[in-house]
């Protein structure tokens, strides 16, 4: 019954990693860029919806005020800081993503300060007990796990059927090519933030009803993780994301329970090195081929 | 044109950012008023801490003045930030010393003030830090502490929950990361076996790795622990507590000092915290007056319920003044001369403060008792 426990975990939180992984991976799969800031907008995402939430009483609000301002927060980030730095090299843009994502966490600090906050989970149901209470699963892991299949299954779908999803592949492959073809590459890279930022702010909200302590800094350790999870299972592909971040959540869960908490995170990059080392673009990632 | 304005402002931006909560306080100094020099982080990740210092800090400072000084003198309270960056904080000294600082309240945590008590003990200033609470802080005799040491407070733990039969069956969950969690946690291993406790579950989790505490927990409940010890902070707690909850925990839980605050933490369901028993020298809801007038004081200054760090901190400046007055010391003394002064008055010096009463030093580590206080109803009853 343990190890059942210890999976359910496992995947939950795997699902909120895999949540976060699916932004970092559209991103840098459309824009080609590791937006670092990406873990400072889910606490912001947090942030919203934990100050809607007090303010108002109402979960739905809070979800959707978090959506809303992380989506424009999104989009601001790219149009201010990254898209004049579209020609220059991907280490500038890197190190300007490093920048946003301390003046994220700076901002907050100013905002909301620095005392912790505690978050009401926006899941109402009461924890499922089974087995004479001996297994009992969380509400907020079953609701977890299923908004992120179904992100997942919108996302696919969304790519391979949508016009839009179709521009944003055309400028993965090739931007000055997308760009003869009258894809408005800005366009399409703004749309991508968007819904990368919006994916963040419904992680944020999850993570923060999983884990409800709030401070400034709350997102940098997920969004590395997360980041992590993204090159498990090949960056750029959001089937990739999703197994990577289960991946990562379920060896987590089980290095935790049967080798050492001490060693959970020393274990799960011990394995992320294996793998890179045997495949190197991550499970799911495509071969990069040398353009010639 | 436009894209480089956009660019100056972002970096403007980002620059006031990383700058924001530096400096404060003001450069007057002379030979007229005891400069009182405070260093921790301001700013950062353990900016919680840092904060509550300066604020309680400074509530006792403006009582002092307010009440005509130490001796006669005003006191001059300058706190710098050092980012819980050992290299940092002796910047932050340096910068203390051109003010003419004659007593350093400080560092907050420890291993900034593990860099810079080797400075003080060079230049004979008289340190006391309120929560630093590492055993080598004190390894010269300039420094003492307002803070137990850790090991002790694990060690007062063991004794308590045996004293009193809370429990036999125990099950740890700690900060391995941390030296505060990590010194506790060794401190009550150490006294448990000797107190006849068992520990059946002793399980640890990183700074990187606090978000979940599932695994640790369900381990816990397996082990068929009757209480969980847990010496850790409140921000972790908060999140372990709720966690602990859905997964069906029975246990008592018992934490040290770092878990006052919990209460107050905002959003925070107290009905979590029911019955959670803490060991702590300092308690905001104690009927005492002078922590009741310390309290509401700083609920007007900061509109936050203080925490153990503010108490601490409070009770450090009190007890300069008293080192002060007891050696009668005047600002126009160097800050060596003061140093020992301050150091010989120690001797046979007992303080009641609001994190305890009748303190005493030994080899700069504090004597006191802690309070045991419940948790019951979002309010705190203290146990006898």
């Amino acid at each position: 019954m343990d190890f059942i426990s210890y999976l359910i975990n496992g995947v939950s939180l795997g699902s909120i990693y895999a949540i976060i992984a699916l932004g970092y991976t559209m991103v840098y799969g459309i824009a080609k860029m590791l937006n670092f800031a990406h873990g400072d907008v889910i606490m912001i995402g947090g942030y919203i919806c934990f100050t809607a939430m007090s303010a108002s009483g109402n979960p739905w609000l809070g979800i959707i005020l978090a959506v809303i301002v992380c989506t424009v927060l999104g989009v601001a980030i790219e149009k201010v800081a990254y898209k004049p730095l579209r020609q220059a090299t991907s280490l500038a843009v890197l190190i300007t993503a490093i920048g946003m994502s301390y003046f994220l966490q700076n901002l907050a600090l100013i905002i909301f300060g620095s005392s912790p906050k505690a978050f009401k989970s926006v899941v109402p149901f009461e924890p499922l007990v089974l087995a004479d209470g001996a297994l009992t699963i969380k509400a907020e892991s079953i609701v977890t796990v299923i908004c992120c299949v179904v992100i997942m299954i919108v996302l696919v779908n969304f790519m391979k059927k949508s016009k839009t999803g179709a521009a944003m592949l055309a400028v993965s492959e090739d931007k000055g090519a997308a760009q003869l073809m009258g894809i408005n590459v800005n366009r399409t890279i703004a749309i991508t933030f968007a819904i990368g930022s919006a994916l963040a702010a419904i992680a944020g909200v999850l993570l923060c009803s999983y884990s409800p302590t709030l401070t400034p800094y709350t997102g940098s350790m997920p969004g590395i993780k997360a980041f992590t999870a993204a090159v498990f299972g090949g960056i750029g592909s959001i089937p990739g994301a999703f197994i990577g971040g289960m991946l990562l959540g379920i060896i987590e869960g089980f290095a935790k329970a049967y080798i050492s908490s001490e060693l959970a995170d020393a274990i799960v990059f011990g394995v992320l090195v294996i793998v890179l080392i045997v495949k190197p673009t991550g499970i799911l990632g495509r071969p990069i081929h040398e353009k010639v | 044109m436009k894209k480089r304005l956009v660019s100056l402002f972002l970096a403007g931006a980002v620059a006031a950012s990383l700058l924001a909560g530096c400096g404060g306080g003001s450069n007057t100094s002379g030979g007229d008023k005891f400069v009182i020099g405070g260093i921790g982080p301001a700013t950062g990740a353990a900016s919680v801490y840092g904060n509550a210092v300066k604020n309680g800090a400074q509530i006792a400072v403006d009582e002092i003045n307010a009440n005509g000084g130490i001796n006669g003198y005003q006191i001059e309270f300058s706190f710098q930030d050092d980012e819980h960056d050992p290299e940092k904080a002796v910047n932050a000294y340096n910068t203390l010393k051109d003010k003419g600082m004659h007593v350093l309240m400080g560092t907050v945590t420890t291993q900034p003030c593990l860099s810079v008590i080797d400075y003080t003990n060079e230049d004979g200033i008289f340190q006391i830090t309120p929560s630093a609470s590492a055993v080598d802080v004190v390894k010269y005799n300039n420094c003492i502490q307002v803070c137990f040491q850790d090991p002790t407070q694990g060690t007062k733990a063991a004794k308590y929950i045996s004293e009193n039969q809370l429990a036999t069956k125990i099950a740890i969950i700690y900060d391995v990361s941390d030296a505060y969690s990590a010194g506790i946690h060794d401190g009550f291993i150490a006294e448990a076996e000797k107190a006849g406790l068992q520990i059946v579950s002793d399980e640890s989790f990183t700074a990187d790795n606090k978000s979940d505490f599932s695994v640790q927990l369900q381990k816990a409940k397996a082990s068929g622990a009757e209480l969980i010890f847990l010496p850790i902070y409140a921000t972790e707690a908060a999140t372990l507590l709720k966690q602990a909850n859905d997964a069906g925990i029975n246990a008592t839980f018992f934490g040290c000092d770092g878990l006052d605050g919990i209460l107050t933490v905002e959003g925070f369901d107290a009905a979590l915290a029911e019955n959670v028993i803490l060991l702590t020298p300092f308690a905001a809801e104690s009927e005492d007056p002078t922590t009741q007038a310390f309290v509401s004081a700083y609920q007007d200054k900061v509109g936050e319920i203080p925490n153990q760090f503010a108490a601490d901190a409070y009770d450090a400046i009190y007890i300069i003044k008293g080192l002060l007055e007891k050696a009668a010391c005047t600002p126009d003394m160097s800050a060596e001369e003061i140093g020992s002064a301050m150091l010989e008055a120690l001797n046979g010096f007992t303080y009641d403060g609001i994190t305890g009463a009748a303190m005493t030093w030994e080899n700069g580590a504090v004597n006191k008792t802690p309070t045991a206080v419940v948790v019951k109803e979002g309010k705190y009853v203290e146990l006898d």
